[in-house]
């Protein structure tokens, strides 16, 4: 009950603060030269990823229209990552955007970023650590909420064995969902770690998995480049385990057209791209901050068959 | 130096006219070690890992094997003849994007865009070779360099023309059917479908194998990396060969990438990185030395295999998948410490 009260508040939060920007920008009281502000937008993306590119169009699309200047940098270890948030502060950017990925190696140079008077967002990765990290508000998708989610679909689905594909051991967002997963799925579960973007090495190992445990009947990819994958894996082993895939891409767009991949569960990364940055440009120009102590959630929103004609024109340019 | 050489020659004369027994000369050569690794993991997961006994498990570990195995024919090869390349992982990524981008975006047309690749794959090596030979740096930092930039250039590039960090489908284009029975087909055996990359995996090697035995281009190699002054004095076109060991390189790198665009349809541009490592890993656990001059095409395949049967058995074993990274270290570690006290033992034997 508690869990539906908080989704509720973050919820209306959400709805309210899309309210609040799009009334403010049809106020031409708000209209700013070109270029007023700098803000950075810092994440831990891995470079050539389909997702942080949705991500930056949102973050773009916001600075278009905002006439802010957007310098968009990423790292994807901690201490690189890390580094960014100096070099900007070094810069005197006007606020920053940041993935907390890495809470403990970021916090530091946050603090700094902070007592320079620059104001700081987070997004995407961090859904426990941006409070204490001080961060005005987050965007983005309670990870272990949206495992949650994938457990109880799973259940209503009747699977009874899952295994759950991690492109990315260690990362904490990634073992945030399995952990939620976990938490409600009622049958068997099991997790299998797959090495980055190696397809070959990605399928033979989920081919493995199948031959060594016939009994799965779901497999749930964390990425959705995955997933296309993991169905020519359950292809190849002569099982018939279904898949449902987290993120979206335009191909897995069209493989939930064509009923081969059953789920895919959509955080909406351009609209985390694309709120930070317009957070950012609400407290500067009119000193808000949105979510009311609340984490502003921007998933989960669940894409089958039932609605999949009308996200596909959207993710065919790029932006779902 | 000559009272050495001659004498180092009539030793190798006399024992020639001893006629060494053919089980010894087996023993000493250089993938003996790496045989003796892959019959110790075999067993090993054999016994540990019911599921691994199955016909269809083979064919899993096979074609994880092939898939590192095609590269990692050619990085012998190169190695053997003395030189590194360290980006042969992203190269294999480039040559997909290439093709794919080229078909999709440019030319309309699947087969002109897998030429364009193969041209491109060709010229990376080709460029490899030459930076080496002119600028005598060593090929770790040559290739390193080229490494990273291949790296940002294939992002960079796709998301130029695609606008997108992964390109487009190309399953549904012209060609793409005939494309994919040549490079990703699969074909059944008493039940057991099994991928042709295993069957070119194995022609590579065997081709490989003959030509570094039994041709002079094989001399060739042999000599260019164990002792390249001799070699140039003897009239071995030394730089010729380089760049040709990185052409082939090349060569096998556009061929597993066309396996790759064709198996998986889209190709992500951050993929590739890292696999540089296991091409040369499975060279050297192979037999190859990292210094050059010695080592076998037919080992390097059996150090692949050794790492197919290591990543896939962990998962057959059903052991904690958090573990994973550190059984695949650990089993790699346990066959080449046995493959390096084997082949010390078949050495010293054969005295």
């Amino acid at each position: 009950m508690k869990t539906i009260l908080r989704k509720a508040a973050a919820c209306s939060a959400a709805i309210a603060a899309l309210a609040v920007t799009t009334s403010l920008h049809s106020a031409s009281a708000f209209a700013q030269s070109e270029h007023e502000y700098t803000f950075a937008m810092i994440t831990h993306a891995q470079p050539g990823d389909t997702f942080w590119d949705i991500i930056r169009k949102g973050a773009n699309a916001a600075a278009k229209k905002d006439h802010v200047k957007l310098l968009y940098l990423s790292n994807p270890t901690a201490s690189g990552e890390a580094q960014l948030v100096t070099n900007v502060v070094a810069q005197k950017v006007d606020g920053i955007a940041i993935t907390l990925a890495f809470p403990d190696a970021e916090e530091t140079t946050i603090k700094s970023a902070i007592a320079a008077n620059i104001p700081v967002i987070g997004f995407n990765a961090g859904t426990d650590a941006w409070k204490s990290a001080g961060l005005l508000s987050y965007v983005g998708q309670d990870e272990t909420i949206a495992g949650k989610a994938v457990g109880d679909k799973l259940n209503k689905l009747g699977a009874k064995s899952v295994v759950c594909v991690d492109q990315q051991q260690g990362a904490v967002q990634l073992e945030a969902r399995c952990d939620g997963i976990k938490d409600t799925f009622k049958g068997s579960f099991y997790v299998l770690y797959v090495p980055g973007y190696d397809m070959a090495a990605t399928q033979s190992r989920i081919v493995a998995k199948l031959q060594q445990d016939k009994s799965v009947d779901y497999i749930v990819t964390l990425g959705a480049p995955f997933a296309p994958t993991a169905i020519q894996a359950a292809d190849t082993a002569g099982s018939q385990a279904k898949v449902g895939t987290f993120d979206l891409t335009p191909r897995a767009v069209s493989l939930i057209q064509q009923g081969k991949l059953q789920w895919a569960i959509d955080q909406q990364p351009f609209v985390e791209g694309y709120l930070a940055i317009d957070f950012l440009w609400l407290n500067k120009v009119n000193g808000d901050v949105v979510g009311g102590g609340q984490p502003v959630l921007t998933g989960p929103a669940f894409v089958d068959s039932s609605n999949i004609a009308d996200v596909a024109k959207f993710a065919k340019a790029g932006t779902r | 130096m000559n009272a050495i050489t001659e004498s180092v020659e009539t030793r190798v004369a006399r024992r020639q006219v001893q006629q060494t027994p053919l089980w010894k000369r087996i023993l000493k050569r250089p993938e003996v070690g790496a045989l003796g690794g892959v019959i110790l993991v075999f067993v090993f997961f054999y016994v540990m890992a019911p599921p691994f006994r199955q016909l269809s498990a083979l064919s899993t570990v096979l074609y994880q094997a092939s898939i590192l195995g095609i590269p990692a024919v050619a990085v012998a090869l190169l190695m053997i003849g003395g030189e590194f390349d360290l980006s042969a992982g992203v190269a294999v990524v480039s040559s997909s994007l290439a093709a794919s981008m080229f078909a999709t975006e440019v030319t309309g047309n699947l087969w002109i865009g897998m030429l364009l690749a193969l041209v491109l794959s060709l010229g990376i090596g080709a460029l490899n070779g030459y930076l080496l030979v002119r600028t005598k740096l060593h090929s770790f930092l040559v290739t390193l360099s080229t490494f990273l930039m291949l790296q940002g250039l294939n992002i960079a590039i796709t998301k130029l023309v695609t606008g997108n960090v992964a390109t487009a489908d190309i399953s549904g284009m012209d060609g793409f059917d005939l494309g994919q029975r040549i490079f990703a087909s699969s074909f059944h055996v008493f039940g057991t479908s099994v991928s042709i990359a295993i069957v070119y995996w194995l022609i590579f090697a065997a081709i490989a194998t003959w030509v570094l035995l039994r041709t002079r281009i094989g001399n060739w190699i042999f000599a260019v990396g164990g002792q390249g002054d001799s070699a140039r004095a003897v009239g071995i076109p030394v730089k010729r060969v380089k760049i040709g060991l990185f052409m082939v390189v090349g060569f096998s790198c556009w061929f597993t990438g066309m396996h790759m665009l064709f198996a998986y349809d889209t190709v992500q541009s951050g993929a590739g990185i890292g696999n540089e490592l296991l091409y040369i890993a499975s060279a050297v656990v192979g037999g190859c030395l990292l210094t050059g001059g010695y080592g076998s095409a037919a080992g390097s395949a059996l150090g692949a295999f050794i790492f197919g049967m290591t990543t896939e058995g962990v998962i057959y074993a059903d052991w904690d998948p958090d573990w994973f990274m550190f059984f695949v270290g650990a089993m790699l570690l346990l066959a080449t410490v046995f493959n390096g006290w084997l082949r010390i033992r078949a050495l010293s034997r054969s005295k």
